[in-house]
């Protein structure tokens, strides 16, 4: 994927749940080896969004292009070179880290896959629990699989909702540390949504705020709050939030 | 192809998993069947020292039970595969992967016929051991049964999942009591004659009652009509069709309504 090129195109999409709009004309992109924060309050359309991304909900109008296919008609060859990690989604706690990537692995089709689960394991400082039930993990261990079950195909496009929700200061920067890592590395395009707004600031190449289904501002962090004139991403939520 | 396959088998791999180390899901393959062989078995020896019975009774009762397990297992593989999912909170990251809804359910299908293998193999035995009940002297024909109760276990499985799809945990009933709903209607334990004529109707609009209605015709004359394959076949087909079209229409309004993303919260 050539840097830059768009790896997501969304036009004018629509979601109505009978009559009130989750996600209400949004049209946005991201590019190859992009990160792009999507931020916004409770219910301003943010998991809507990327659950229509990602074929889970299908959309009331517009249009979704993945890798220049047109989702959900082509679902398949988009999600084999996609992946996501959710804080609300588990993998199965009977079984153990190493079971759950290995069926995951297989689902994407992963090369050598023993290889590159160790890898991942290690990468995400769980090798020891490898082989214990994912129950017996700690939450933050478990966000941990969770981020390494979507690495696992390498993926072009990683959609993530609320990727550190539950980790401790330490690993969560440690996992930061990893994503941009990896996005430099393989020029991973990278959608991703949190409430950690100094998260956000560090981490995106450009952020996007929904208020109640709408885009309502979006550029670089440093944009906004010269646009905003305020002095971090959080001043900036709370004015969009209170509607300002 | 070759992913297709690679993907069914990596669900069906998933379930595999859970088994060793799961004393209740041991249970679910082999305890029940275990238990009704026992209560049924015994029942069969003192109705059949009863002054007045039927010679065959133990083979019919026998036979009905085993076979009915059949149905009633391949339909549980298939709602209790997806009902994991959905209590383990894993099925976005599922529908989220390139796995598709079709490739779902053919590995629980494949699922339903390694818990028939191995639940069969058990109540076979021993009511060989205990009430020398063979169940393989049904013969030849003893294929075509088990084919077509697989199957319709299978159907009454994918309506009961899509049912689920849509309604969510309000429906999780169905799991354990729909396949039981034909029951009385099946002839499993009673020729279709004991019904009253209204339901006779319903009794053969049901694949199962074809077999059961042939498993008692082979016992009693040692073959049967060529009636009681076809109508099932047929049946059998036509429901497999309509219920695969209802799963996919219920998963696209889980899909328009966002139910499929609310499931197991």
């Amino acid at each position: 994927m050539t840097a830059g090129a768009p790896v997501v195109e969304v036009r004018q999409l629509v979601k109505r749940f009978g009559g009130y709009a989750a996600v209400d004309g949004v049209t946005l992109s991201v590019g190859g080896g992009e990160i792009v924060g999507l931020l916004g309050p409770n219910g301003a359309g943010k998991t809507t969004l990327i659950h229509m991304l990602l074929g889970l909900i299908l959309p009331s109008s517009g249009s979704i292009s993945i890798f220049g296919l047109p989702m959900p008609r082509r679902r398949q060859p988009i999600l084999a070179r996609a992946n996501f990690s959710s804080a609300y989604v588990q993998l199965p706690l009977s079984l153990t880290p190493r079971q759950n990537l290995t069926v995951f692995g297989r689902l994407y089709g992963v090369k050598g896959l023993a290889a590159r689960i160790d890898e991942l394991l290690e990468r995400f400082e769980i090798g020891e629990m490898a082989d214990r039930p994912t129950r017996a993990l700690s939450a933050g261990q478990v966000s941990r699989l969770n981020l390494a079950k979507s690495l696992l195909n390498d993926p072009e496009l990683l959609l993530l909702d609320e990727p550190t929700a539950s980790m401790d200061p330490d690993i969560a920067d440690k996992t930061r540390q990893t994503i941009k890592a990896i996005q430099r590395e393989r020029g991973l395009a990278v959608l991703y949504t949190s409430h950690n707004m100094r998260e956000v600031e560090r981490l995106a190449d450009r952020v996007l705020f929904l208020h109640r289904g709408k885009l309502v501002a979006s550029g670089s962090p440093r944009d906004l709050l010269a646009r905003y004139e305020r002095e971090d991403l959080e001043q900036v939520f709370l004015r969009i939030a209170r509607g300002g | 192809m070759e992913g297709r396959l690679r993907r069914v088998s990596a669900v069906f791999q998933r379930h595999l998993y859970l088994y060793p180390s799961s004393a209740s899901r041991l249970m679910e393959i082999f305890y029940w069947p275990l238990l009704d062989l026992l209560v049924w078995g015994f029942l069969t020896v003192y109705l059949s020292r009863s002054p007045g019975a039927v010679p065959q009774w133990t083979a019919f009762l026998l036979g009905a039970m085993i076979l009915w397990d059949i149905l009633y297992r391949s339909q549980q593989a298939i709602c209790v595969s997806f009902l994991e999912e959905m209590w383990s909170r894993n099925l976005l990251n599922l529908f989220a992967s390139p796995l598709s809804p079709g490739e779902f359910v053919g590995a629980t299908m494949l699922l339903s016929l390694v818990k028939f293998l191995l639940a069969s193999a058990l109540t076979v035995a021993l009511a060989y051991y205990l009430y020398a009940f063979n169940l393989f002297e049904l013969g030849f024909w003893l294929v075509p049964l088990v084919f077509n109760l697989i199957v319709m276990g299978w159907v009454i499985g994918i309506v009961t999942t899509a049912v689920i799809l849509r309604y969510g945990e309000r429906a999780e009933v169905l799991a354990w009591g729909l396949a039981l709903l034909v029951q009385p209607f099946s002839a499993v334990f009673y020729p279709v004659s004991a019904l009253p004529s209204s339901l006779r109707p319903v009794a053969y609009a049901l694949p199962s009652t074809y077999v059961f209605e042939g498993m008692r015709e082979i016992i009693t004359r040692g073959s049967t009509g060529n009636s009681t394959f076809a109508a099932p076949f047929l049946l059998n087909a036509a429901y497999l069709a309509l219920a695969w079209i209802f799963f996919k229409a219920m998963y696209r309004q889980a899909q328009e309504q966002g139910k499929l993303t609310k499931l197991g919260e």
